[in-house]
C-alpha cells in the first residue's frame, strides 16, 4: 500500500501527517448492506494541522466522520487516536491486547473503532460538529456550552450528590465552567446572545456556536462537517480566522469536510480527496488541486449528458479552479507516487483516470506545462479566438488550451491524431465530444463560418468566456 | 451497543427542534374562516355534525341492550337520541358563530402572558404555595362542616401533583415518554404495605425511604431494556411493563394477596405519636381535644412536604449537570453523544429519579388508604398522570399544579353537583359521567393548547438576564 | 398431539381477530407515525354495534335466516364503526396535525377514555352475553389418552372467522397495492408534504385510513362477539394492546406483517394458556411486545432503519 509506505517513511519532510499523526485511519471499510460507502481508506491527520477531507457528493466523507467519532462501527479497519508521542509499537501492543485504549504517562492510544461514541469525546478527546447543525435548540447559548462540559462537572459534583448538598468543589467547578463558556462566547461573538435560545440564532451564528460547543469539551481533534456550508463570504472568512485561532491558541488539530474550495485551499495544510469511498489523492493543497484525478473526480461526467448542463456546471466550478489553473504552469507535479498508486476509481471513472494518469509527462524539473504541437507563446494579435464557441470547450478548457499555447481555431483545426490524444490526456474531460469533432468545428470556425452551437454562444445562450465577442475574432 | 443497529426512528420526522420549527412554519395554515357567508355555512356545518351525531349515537343512545330474563332485550330511547342531535346542532352552531371570532384575540393574549410577564409563573407559584401552607386551617376555619372532605380532596390533588412532578422529570425534562409510570406508584405502595405488614418494627417513616429506593431500583430495571426505544414505541413498552406489574400483583396471590390486596397498613405517626383517641395519642400528648380531622391535617402536611421536596430537588437537579444533560437529551440525543454524555446512564437516572418520587407517593397512598389492591394501579392512572404533565405543559412545575387542580379537582366537583338531579330526574348520577367528562376535557384542552397550559421554558443558567424560551423552540424528546 | 392441534386451531382463530385489529394500527402508524390509542375502543364499539344490530334483526324484525342476518350485521357494523373511526380522526388527530407530537397521543388516550365511558354510560357497565349462534363443526381427528378421547374440532365459527379474515386480508392488500387510494396512502406514508404538493389530498387519505382501520376493527368486533359471546365496555383495551403487539411483531407499516403478527400472538396466547397458566397469558403477550421492540424493532417483515447522524 502506497499509504502505509508513506506512514513509515523516514521523516524527510516537515509534514506533520507523515511523522506526527494525531489520528491514523488504516484500511477503513464501511459497508451498509450491499453498499460499500468507504473502501479500504487510509490516511493520517497531522498534529496541529488543519486537514481537509474533500470529495464529490456521496464520496463517503461523512461516513468517515461517523466512523471516526463512533457513530458508525466500521466494517473493517483501525482508527487510532494518539495523545502525545506514541510509538507504533505501543499501538500494536494495545491492538493485540484487545483493549479499547491505554494511557501510559503522557502518551495515550485510543482505538476509536472499539470505543462507544460518547467515550470518544470523553476519553479520546475527539469532538465533532454536524452537517445539519445539531444544537440544543430549546436551550440557551450558555446552556449549550455548559452541557458540553458535562463530564467534568459530573465528576466535580460527585455525580450529583455533592452538588445537591452544595459542596465547595462543585461550586468552584461550576464557576470555572461558566468562565470557559463565557470565553468561548466571546471568541465566537455570541456573548450578547448568551441568554437566547440557540434555535433563535441566525444560521452562521449557529455554526459558530456548534464549534464553540465542541471546543468546550477540550478536544485534541476537532472534526467539522461542512462548517462553511450556508455561510456568506464574510462569515466564511470569520470561520477561517476562528479555525486558525483554535489551531494556534489551543493546539487543536482540525479535520474538516468542506465543499467550499476557497476555505479548503486557504487554510488546509493537508488535503485528502475521496471519490466513491476511496482515496484518490492525498497531499498538501497545491499538490491536490493539480492532481488530474481530483480534477476528473470533480468534473468527470458521462458521455450522453447534455452539453448545456455541463457548461453550467463548469461555470460554477470555474471560480474555484481558476485560482488553481493560474499557478499550475510552474508547479512541480510531486505526485509520482500517485501515478503508481493502486487507488482505482470505480468502473464508471476507470477509463478517463487511466487514460490520464500514465502520460502526465512526469513534469520533470521546473519546466512549464508542455506546449502542444504548434503552440504559440502568445495569441497572434494579442487576443485569441473565443474557443468556447466550439461545442465541448468550456471556459476551463479554454484556459487550459491557452496555457498550452492554443489560442486560435486554426490551431485546433490543424490537430493530428497525436495532438488530439495529447489534448485528451491533459484536458479535464474527454469523451463527451470527440476531439475530432472539435477539429471539424474549428475548421469551420477558422474559416469564419458558424456552427449551430457558436451561434448560440454569440447570442449569449450558453455561458462562455467572452460574451458575444469574437465572431471572426482572428483572421 | 453498536450504533448502526436499526432504530425505529421515524423518517418523516427530522430530528431536532430546529427542523421541527421550520416545518411548522412552512406548513400551510388552516384555511381562515370567512365571516361573510358564515351563517349558511355554519348552519350546514351544524346540520352535518348533528347528522353525524345521529349516526354515531344510533346504536348507543337510541338503542340499549339490557340483560333480561331469557337473553338480551332491546329497548329504545328515541327522545334521548333526538335531544342529543339537537344539542350537537346547537353546540356546533354556537361554536362556529361565536367561538371563531374570539380565537385570534385569544392567541394574542397568550403571547402577552407568556412573554411580557415572565414573572407571572413565579408569583402564581408563591401565592399557591402560601395558600397550600395554610390550606387545612383555611378549610377548618371557613368550611367547618365540610373541612374533612376538602382536606381529603387537597390530599388527593397534592398526591397527583407529586406524581406529576415525578413524571415530569422523565417526560418533561428527559423527554422519555413513559406510559407505565403507575408501576412505580404500585411498587412504592406495595413495598410499604408488605414491609409494614410483615415486619412490625417498620413504620411509615422507615418504609418510606425503602419504598423510594425500591421504586428507583425498579425504575432502573424497567428502564434498562427500553433505552434504545424511541417515541411511541417507548410509550407502548412502558405501558406493557406497567400492565405486567399489575397482572403479577393480581395473580401472585401468596405474596400480594392478589385481587384482595393488602389491608391493615399502619397509619403514619408523628415521632411515635399516633392519631388515635385516648392515652398516648397526638391529641392527648398536646392536651388537645381529639378530632379525626387532626389525622387528615397531618396526612396533608406529609404529602405537602413530600411534594415540595420533590419540587425543590427537581429544580435543583435542573441546574446541575445531570439535569442539564436530561434536557439536552430531550433536545438532541445524537449531539449529546457527540459531547461525551453517556446517554444510557443519563436516561437511567431520569427513569429512576422519576420512579423514586412515584414510589414515595405510592407509599403515602398506601398509608393514607390503609388498604391497597391492584385495582388502584390501572393504565388509567398512568394516563391521568401523563395527561396532567402534558396538559400542564411539559417541563413546567407550576403547570403540573394547575393541571392537577383543574383535572382532579374539577372532576371531584362533579360529585357535588346534586342540583343536576333536579333537572335530569332523581336517578341521575353525575358521578358516572366523571370519566367521560375527564376524557373530553383531555381532548379539548389538548386541541386548545397543544403545548399545555404553561408552555415556556426557563433556562437553567443565566449570564445576564432571564428570558423565557418559547415552546416552539423546545423539543419534545423521544416523542419525535 | 391432538391437544396441540386443537390449540393451534384456537390460536389461529384468535390470531385472526388480533390480525384484523392490528391492520388498523399498522395502517395508521404507517401513515401518521402514531399509535392510535383509541383503536382498541373502536373495536369495542364495533362489537357493541354488531350486538345491537343482531338483536334488532332477530328480536324485533324476527329474521331467522342466519347467514343473511350475519351479512347484514357485518355490513351495518362496518359502516357505523367507520363513522366512529372517522370521528376519532377528526376530533383527536386532525386539529393537531403538524403540532407537538405528544398532543395527539394525549387526545387519543382521551378519546379512548371517552369511548369507554360513553359506552359504559349509555349501555351499562355489565357484561352482555349472547348465546352461541353458530354451533357445530367438523371433527378433524380423534385420539385417545388415559383421560378419554380427545377430538380435534374445527367449528363452523372458526372456519368463518379464518375465512372472512383471509378474504379481507387479500382484498385490502389489493386495495393498497392496486388502487389510486392505496397509492395515495403509500405516498403519504413516505412524505406527506410532498404528496400534498403533488395533489394528493392528505387529509382525506388519512381519514380514509382511519375509516378502513375502523371497518376492519368492526369485523373483528363482530367475530369476537360471535366467538366469545360476551362483550363489555372494557374489552377494547386489552385487545388493542395485543393487536398493537401483533402489528409491532409483524413489522409496523406492513399489512402482511400485521396479519402474521396477529396469528403469532393468538398462537402464543392460546398455547401459553393451554400449557402454562391462563392468568399470565397477558404477561406473555406483553413480554413478547417488549422483547420484540427491544431486540427487533423493525419486526418480522418491517424494513430496518439506519440511524441518521
Amino acid at each position: 500500500m502506497a499509504d502505509t509506505k508513506d506512514m513509515t517513511a523516514p521523516a524527510s519532510t516537515g509534514r506533520a501527517w507523515e511523522n506526527d499523526a494525531v489520528l491514523t485511519v488504516e484500511h477503513l471499510t464501511m459497508r451498509f448492506g450491499g453498499l460499500t460507502a468507504v473502501n479500504d481508506l487510509s490516511f493520517n491527520v497531522g498534529r496541529g494541522d488543519i486537514t481537509a477531507l474533500i470529495g464529490p457528493n456521496g464520496a463517503g466523507k461523512t461516513t468517515v466522520f461517523n466512523c471516526v467519532t463512533g457513530f458508525y462501527k466500521p466494517t473493517e479497519g483501525r482508527i487510532t487516536m494518539r495523545h502525545g508521542k506514541v510509538s507504533n509499537d505501543f499501538i500494536e501492543r494495545v491492538t493485540d491486547t484487545g483493549e479499547r485504549y491505554r494511557v501510559e504517562g503522557n502518551a495515550g492510544v485510543y482505538l476509536l473503532e472499539r470505543m462507544p461514541d460518547f467515550t470518544i469525546s470523553d476519553k479520546a478527546k475527539v469532538a465533532r460538529t454536524f452537517q445539519n447543525i445539531r444544537l440544543f435548540a430549546g436551550m440557551t447559548v450558555l446552556e449549550n456550552l455548559l452541557v458540553a462540559q458535562h463530564n467534568r462537572l459530573m465528576v466535580a459534583s460527585n455525580f450529583t450528590f455533592g452538588g445537591l448538598l452544595g459542596l465547595p468543589g462543585y461550586r468552584k467547578a461550576r464557576q470555572a465552567s461558566m468562565e470557559k463558556a463565557i470565553y468561548w462566547m466571546e471568541r465566537v461573538n455570541l456573548l450578547d446572545r448568551a441568554d437566547d435560545p440557540a434555535g433563535d440564532l441566525p444560521y452562521g451564528a449557529q455554526r459558530r456556536l456548534e464549534i464553540a460547543r465542541s471546543m468546550c469539551t477540550d478536544p485534541h481533534l476537532l472534526c467539522l462537517d461542512e462548517p462553511a456550508a450556508g455561510l456568506n463570504p464574510r462569515e466564511s472568512a470569520e470561520l477561517n480566522d476562528l479555525l486558525q485561532f483554535i489551531r494556534r491558541e489551543h493546539g487543536t488539530s482540525i479535520l474538516l469536510i468542506e465543499h467550499d474550495m476557497g476555505v479548503v485551499m486557504e487554510i488546509s495544510d493537508h488535503v485528502v480527496v475521496l471519490d466513491y469511498g476511496e482515496k484518490i489523492s492525498d497531499g498538501d493543497a497545491e499538490a491536490v488541486r493539480n492532481d488530474p484525478k481530483v480534477i476528473a473526480a470533480y468534473l468527470g461526467v458521462d458521455d450522453e449528458e447534455e452539453i448545456e448542463e455541463i457548461l453550467e456546471e463548469d461555470a460554477e466550478i470555474a471560480k474555484a479552479h481558476a485560482r488553481g489553473e493560474e499557478v499550475s504552469d510552474d508547479v512541480v507535479m510531486p505526485e509520482k507516487a500517485k501515478a503508481k498508486s493502486k487507488a482505482k476509481p470505480k468502473a464508471k471513472k476507470a477509463a478517463p483516470a487511466k487514460a490520464r494518469s500514465e502520460p502526465v509527462p512526469a513534469a520533470a524539473g521546473a519546466t512549464p506545462a508542455p506546449a502542444m504541437a504548434g503552440g504559440l507563446n502568445a495569441p497572434r494579435d494579442g487576443k485569441g479566438d473565443n474557443l468556447t464557441r466550439i461545442k465541448g470547450i468550456g471556459p476551463i478548457n479554454e484556459k487550459k488550451l491557452n496555457a498550452h499555447g492554443i489560442f486560435h481555431f486554426d490551431q485546433i483545426a490543424a490537430w493530428k491524431a497525436a495532438d488530439v490524444k495529447q489534448a485528451e490526456d491533459y484536458l479535464a474531460f474527454d469523451g463527451r465530444i470527440k476531439r475530432e469533432e472539435w477539429v471539424k468545428q474549428a475548421k469551420t470556425l477558422a474559416k469564419g463560418g458558424d456552427t449551430d452551437f457558436s451561434k448560440r454562444v454569440d447570442k449569449g445562450a450558453v455561458p462562455s468566456s467572452r460574451s458575444g465577442k469574437g465572431k471572426g475574432g482572428s483572421k | 451497543m453498536s450504533s448502526n443497529d436499526t432504530q425505529p426512528a421515524d423518517v418523516n420526522h427530522p430530528e431536532g427542534a430546529q427542523i421541527k420549527r421550520e416545518e411548522r412554519l412552512a406548513a400551510p395554515n388552516l384555511p381562515a374562516d370567512d365571516p361573510a357567508n358564515s351563517y349558511a355555512a355554519a348552519i350546514k356545518d351544524a346540520a352535518i355534525a348533528a347528522l353525524l351525531a345521529g349516526v354515531l349515537g344510533f346504536f348507543f343512545l337510541a338503542i340499549r341492550t339490557d340483560i333480561a330474563p331469557g337473553g338480551l332485550e332491546v329497548t329504545t330511547r328515541w327522545a334521548l337520541w333526538i335531544i342529543s342531535m339537537i344539542v350537537v346542532f346547537g353546540g356546533r352552531l354556537a361554536i362556529s358563530l361565536f367561538f371563531r371570532g374570539g380565537k385570534a384575540k385569544g392567541a394574542g393574549n397568550k403571547v402577552v402572558s407568556a412573554v411580557a410577564v415572565p414573572g407571572l409563573g413565579t408569583w402564581l407559584g408563591r401565592i399557591l404555595f402560601a395558600f397550600a401552607v395554610i390550606l387545612p386551617f383555611f378549610f377548618v376555619y371557613f368550611f367547618p362542616g365540610r373541612d374533612r372532605q376538602f382536606i381529603d380532596l387537597a390530599i388527593l390533588i397534592m398526591t397527583y401533583i407529586m406524581l406529576g412532578w415525578g413524571l415530569n422529570i422523565v417526560v418533561g425534562l428527559a423527554g422519555l415518554l413513559d406510559l407505565g409510570y403507575v408501576a412505580f406508584y404500585a411498587v412504592g405502595a406495595y413495598s410499604f404495605a408488605l414491609l409494614a405488614t410483615h415486619f412490625d418494627f417498620i413504620g411509615f417513616w422507615i418504609a418510606l425511604p425503602l419504598a423510594g429506593i425500591l421504586a428507583a431500583f425498579w425504575g432502573m430495571i424497567l428502564g434498562f431494556p427500553v433505552l434504545r426505544l424511541r417515541g411511541d414505541y417507548l410509550a407502548i413498552v412502558t405501558l406493557a411493563f406497567g400492565e405486567i406489574i399489575r397482572v403479577v400483583l393480581l395473580n401472585w396471590y401468596e405474596f400480594t394477596g392478589g385481587p384482595d390486596g393488602v389491608s391493615g397498613i399502619p397509619k403514619p405517626t408523628l415521632f411515635g405519636l399516633e392519631f388515635t383517641r385516648g392515652e398516648g395519642g397526638f391529641a392527648d400528648f398536646f392536651g388537645l381535644e381529639y378530632d379525626s380531622i387532626q389525622r387528615f391535617i397531618f396526612l396533608y402536611y406529609i404529602i405537602f412536604i413530600l411534594a415540595i421536596a420533590t419540587n425543590l430537588i427537581t429544580m435543583r437537579l435542573r441546574k446541575m449537570p445531570i439535569g442539564r444533560a436530561w434536557e439536552a437529551l430531550r433536545e438532541d440525543e445524537i449531539a449529546c453523544r457527540s459531547l461525551g454524555i453517556n446517554t444510557t446512564n443519563t436516561k437511567l437516572t431520569a427513569f429512576s429519579t422519576g420512579a423514586m418520587f412515584g414510589g414515595l407517593a405510592g407509599s403515602f397512598f398506601a398509608t393514607r388508604q390503609g388498604f391497597i389492591s391492584p385495582e388502584s394501579f390501572t393504565f388509567l392512572e398512568s394516563a391521568i398522570i401523563l395527561a396532567i404533565v402534558v396538559l400542564g405543559g411539559l417541563g413546567s412545575q407550576i403547570g403540573v399544579v394547575i393541571a392537577s387542580i383543574v383535572m382532579i379537582g374539577g372532576i371531584e366537583l362533579l360529585r357535588n353537583l346534586d342540583f343536576l338531579q333536579a333537572i335530569f330526574g332523581s336517578n341521575f348520577d353525575p358521578t358516572q359521567y366523571r370519566m367521560l367528562i375527564f376524557g373530553l376535557a383531555m381532548v379539548l384542552i389538548m386541541v386548545w393548547k397543544p403545548r399545555g397550559l404553561i408552555s415556556s421554558r426557563n433556562p437553567s443558567a443565566i449570564y445576564k438576564e432571564k428570558k423565557a424560551i418559547g415552546a416552539d423552540m423546545v423539543a419534545q424528546g423521544e416523542g419525535h | 398431539m391432538e391437544y396441540l392441534i386443537q390449540q393451534l386451531i384456537n390460536g389461529l382463530t384468535l390470531g385472526s381477530i388480533y390480525g384484523l385489529i392490528a391492520i388498523g394500527y399498522t395502517m395508521v402508524y404507517g401513515i401518521i407515525g402514531m399509535i392510535n390509542f383509541a383503536h382498541g375502543d373502536v373495536f369495542m364499539v364495533g362489537s357493541f354495534i354488531a350486538l345491537a344490530v343482531f338483536l334488532i334483526l332477530t328480536s324485533i324484525f324476527g329474521f331467522a335466516f342466519l347467514p343473511l342476518v350475519l351479512l347484514i350485521v357485518l355490513i351495518v357494523s362496518m359502516l357505523f364503526t367507520s363513522a366512529w373511526g372517522w370521528t376519532v380522526e377528526r376530533l383527536a388527530y386532525r386539529p393537531l396535525r403538524g403540532s407537538f407530537r405528544l398532543a395527539p397521543l394525549i387526545t387519543a388516550i382521551g378519546m379512548s377514555i371517552v369511548l369507554q365511558n360513553f359506552v359504559q354510560v349509555t349501555q351499562g357497565a355489565r357484561v352482555k352475553p349472547l348465546p352461541p349462534q353458530i354451533s357445530g363443526g367438523i371433527t378433524l381427528m380423534e385420539g385417545s389418552t388415559e383421560a378419554g378421547t380427545i377430538a380435534v374440532q374445527l367449528s363452523y365459527m372458526q372456519m368463518i372467522i379464518i375465512g372472512v379474515t383471509f378474504l379481507l386480508m387479500v382484498g385490502f392488500s389489493l386495495l393498497i397495492a392496486k388502487t389510486p387510494l392505496g397509492r395515495a396512502q403509500r405516498s403519504c406514508e413516505q412524505d406527506q408534504k410532498m404528496a400534498a404538493l403533488l395533489g394528493v389530498n392528505v387529509d382525506r387519505t388519512i381519514s380514509l385510513t382511519f375509516v378502513m382501520g375502523a371497518a376492519l376493527a368492526a369485523v373483528a368486533g363482530m367475530m369476537f362477539l360471535l366467538l366469545y359471546g360476551v362483550v363489555d365496555f372494557y374489552i377494547g383495551f386489552l385487545a388493542g394492546v395485543k393487536a398493537f403487539t401483533a402489528a409491532v411483531l409483524g413489522g409496523i407499516g406492513s399489512l402482511p406483517g400485521a396479519m402474521l403478527g396477529g396469528l403469532l400472538i393468538g398462537l402464543i396466547e392460546t398455547l401459553w394458556s393451554g400449557y402454562f397458566t391462563v392468568e399470565y397469558k397477558d404477561v406473555a403477550a406483553f413480554s413478547i411486545l417488549a422483547i420484540v421492540l427491544i431486540f427487533m424493532p423493525s419486526g418480522l417483515l418491517g424494513k430496518p432503519e439506519v440511524e441518521k447522524v
